[in-house]
């Protein structure tokens, strides 16, 4: 038997499953949001019809699609860096020469990586009651009035953020840490001889070493953020006032409880055309430093 | 002093890691309403385990707990064959197109999965998928991610030893089954941790699809319930735990399996 006959039946399942599952329906996605699909298609396909632009005009004139572009910008430009900063600051903390139980503390800031977010999300759904929840307790310890954190549309989306950071930091941290532990240590040596201090040290060792760990774990946190969708759909139900409404739940709400599956095959293409822009943006920056 | 201070911070964050979890482990044990008074209580006074019982009868999450098990654990199989198949063709087979074919599905990674959620709904309604467990499994099945991991590990396996077992006169797939699966076996496993992972965890995809209470998934079910029994904090409590337990377990059993895996995604990026 000839390799390539080999080929392709080693390949002819998996490709079928990734192109017929995966592929074709992106493909249809497309289509679709060119059409008025709705509950009336759903029931007798005649109903279709051929809109081109309009579900794309219709959204840009849809004040509840900029505030749900609005909401999922907020938490990824703000939760993003914030997850990545506090990941950059654990990974240096495990990482530090005397640091004791490394493991222990790496595999337990990792748990909330592998944890179900929906389970997580209603622990902290509790946690943010301003009566009997843990947080508004410990704040008041410090004597800060008690805040309705899921009740109230400034803080709504702060607090999911605060999940997001809590939930997400032990994965960039690992990757920091693989990336610390990869800079050669004659450089820190160098730099002692120089007459550099730690935080010189830092800032002119460690943080241009650290370079490309950051594009990619900027990238690919901001790629995960985009597609805010549990913690909304679980804690707030993307309220109060729509504070906390994502392009996904939007996506959601209107494609699978509405029905307006045009409408919503639309919203599925901006949101992929963020995440593009996204990963160009990535390429773009290796690209530059190479 | 300095080292004071680090370990000091260190303890202090694995505190404010953990305590969310302990939390939710030790309100599951809290008898009814216990969770609710005021000033919060840390540890049940008398521990009970009447929510879990609760959970088991009257709510029926054996099934649920069942559904999500069949689920995640027929995705991971299929994808353990299918991937490592596919892996092992663009790694080791000699084919035109071979790298073309390989880069346009990395390419593809960039498609976020829920711009073909709503076609790929009515295809599987239009042949009776949903509100089946085949719904969830078919479009998992197979990832690029898993034939990615597979084909980076299979790179290391050395041609000659194909090529000499191949002049012994032995077929592709038994090569591949007697040769290759047992020579990848540490990437197997990884890719198994995850894939069972994900689809333990997975949410979006097992909402749309699974439309019945009986075939529920864990994540669907506990989002269901805070809908209809957000007052009951302690049975919410250990419906989180019976549903984070699992992986979590499987996390710390194996975890340097999967962290092995997250190093495989970010060196190539």
């Amino acid at each position: 038997m000839n390799e390539r006959r080999a080929a392709i039946l080693f390949l002819t399942p998996a490709l079928a499953v990734i192109l017929l599952f995966f592929l074709l329906p992106v493909g249809a996605s497309l289509l679709l949001s060119l059409t008025d699909f709705d509950l009336y298609a759903l029931a007798d396909v005649h109903n279709i019809r051929l809109i081109a632009f309009r579900n794309y005009s219709d959204l840009l004139g849809n004040p509840l699609f900029w505030k749900a572009l609005g909401n999922t910008m907020y938490f990824t430009v703000i939760g993003g860096p914030l997850t990545v900063i506090v990941s950059l600051a654990t990974a240096l903390l495990v990482n530090a020469k005397s640091a004791r139980f490394k493991p222990l503390f790496r595999t337990v800031y990792f748990a909330p990586v592998v944890t179900t977010i929906v389970a997580v999300a209603v622990v902290w759904k509790y946690l943010y009651h301003p009566r009997y929840g843990l947080l508004d307790r410990a704040l008041g310890l410090f004597g800060i009035a008690p805040i309705d954190w899921l009740g109230d549309p400034r803080w709504a989306m702060p607090a999911i953020i605060l999940l997001a950071v809590w939930k997400n930091f032990g994965y960039n941290m690992i990757i920091f840490v693989a990336a610390l532990q990869g800079i050669p240590e004659e450089l820190y040596e160098a730099a002692r001889i120089d007459g550099a201090n730690g935080v010189q040290q830092f800032r002119h060792v460690t943080l241009p070493m650290l370079g490309p760990t950051f594009v990619f774990v900027g990238i690919i946190t901001a790629i995960g953020y985009l597609q805010l969708f549990p913690e909304p759909y679980v804690m707030t139900r993307g309220g109060p006032v729509n504070s906390t409404l994502s392009v996904v739940m939007l996506m959601y709400e209107q494609g699978f409880r509405w029905w307006n599956m045009g409408f919503a095959a639309a919203v599925a293409f901006i949101l992929f055309l963020f995440i593009g822009a996204a990963t160009l943006l990535q390429l773009w920056v290796q690209r530059r430093r190479a | 002093m300095r080292s004071a201070i680090i370990n000091v911070l260190l303890i202090v964050t694995a505190l404010l890691t953990v305590i969310p979890l302990l939390w939710m482990i030790s309100a599951s044990f809290m008898p009814t309403g216990e969770a609710t008074i005021y000033p919060p209580r840390l540890l049940p006074s008398v521990p009970t385990l009447a929510h879990y019982y609760e959970l088991f009868t009257r709510m029926n999450f054996g099934r649920t707990f069942a559904n999500s098990m069949i689920v995640a654990v027929s995705i991971t199989l299929c994808s353990l064959l299918l991937n490592s198949m596919a892996g092992y063709a663009f790694a080791k087979l000699r084919f035109a197109g071979r790298d073309r074919l390989f880069n346009a599905l990395v390419a593809a990674l960039v498609i976020p999965t829920q711009v073909g959620m709503l076609p790929l709904f009515l295809m599987l309604k239009s042949v009776h998928l949903i509100n089946s467990y085949w719904g969830v499994i078919f479009p998992s099945a197979a990832t690029i991610f898993g034939i990615f991991l597979i084909r980076q590990f299979m790179l290391s396996i050395p041609d000659d030893l194909l090529d000499a077992a191949r002049i012994d006169g032995a077929g592709e797939f038994r090569i591949y089954w007697k040769i290759v699966l047992p020579l990848a076996r540490p990437v197997l496993v990884t890719l198994a941790i995850f894939t069972f992972m994900s689809s333990w965890n997975d949410f979006m995809w097992p909402l749309i699809v699974l439309t019945d209470n009986s075939k529920y998934t864990l994540p669907v079910a506990v989002a269901n319930l805070v809908g209809e029994h957000v007052q009951d904090i302690e049975l919410m409590m250990a419906s989180s735990v019976l549903t984070v337990l699992p992986v979590l377990i499987l996390f710390l059993a194996l975890q340097r399996h999967y962290i092995a895996g997250i190093m495989v995604g970010s060196v190539k990026g």
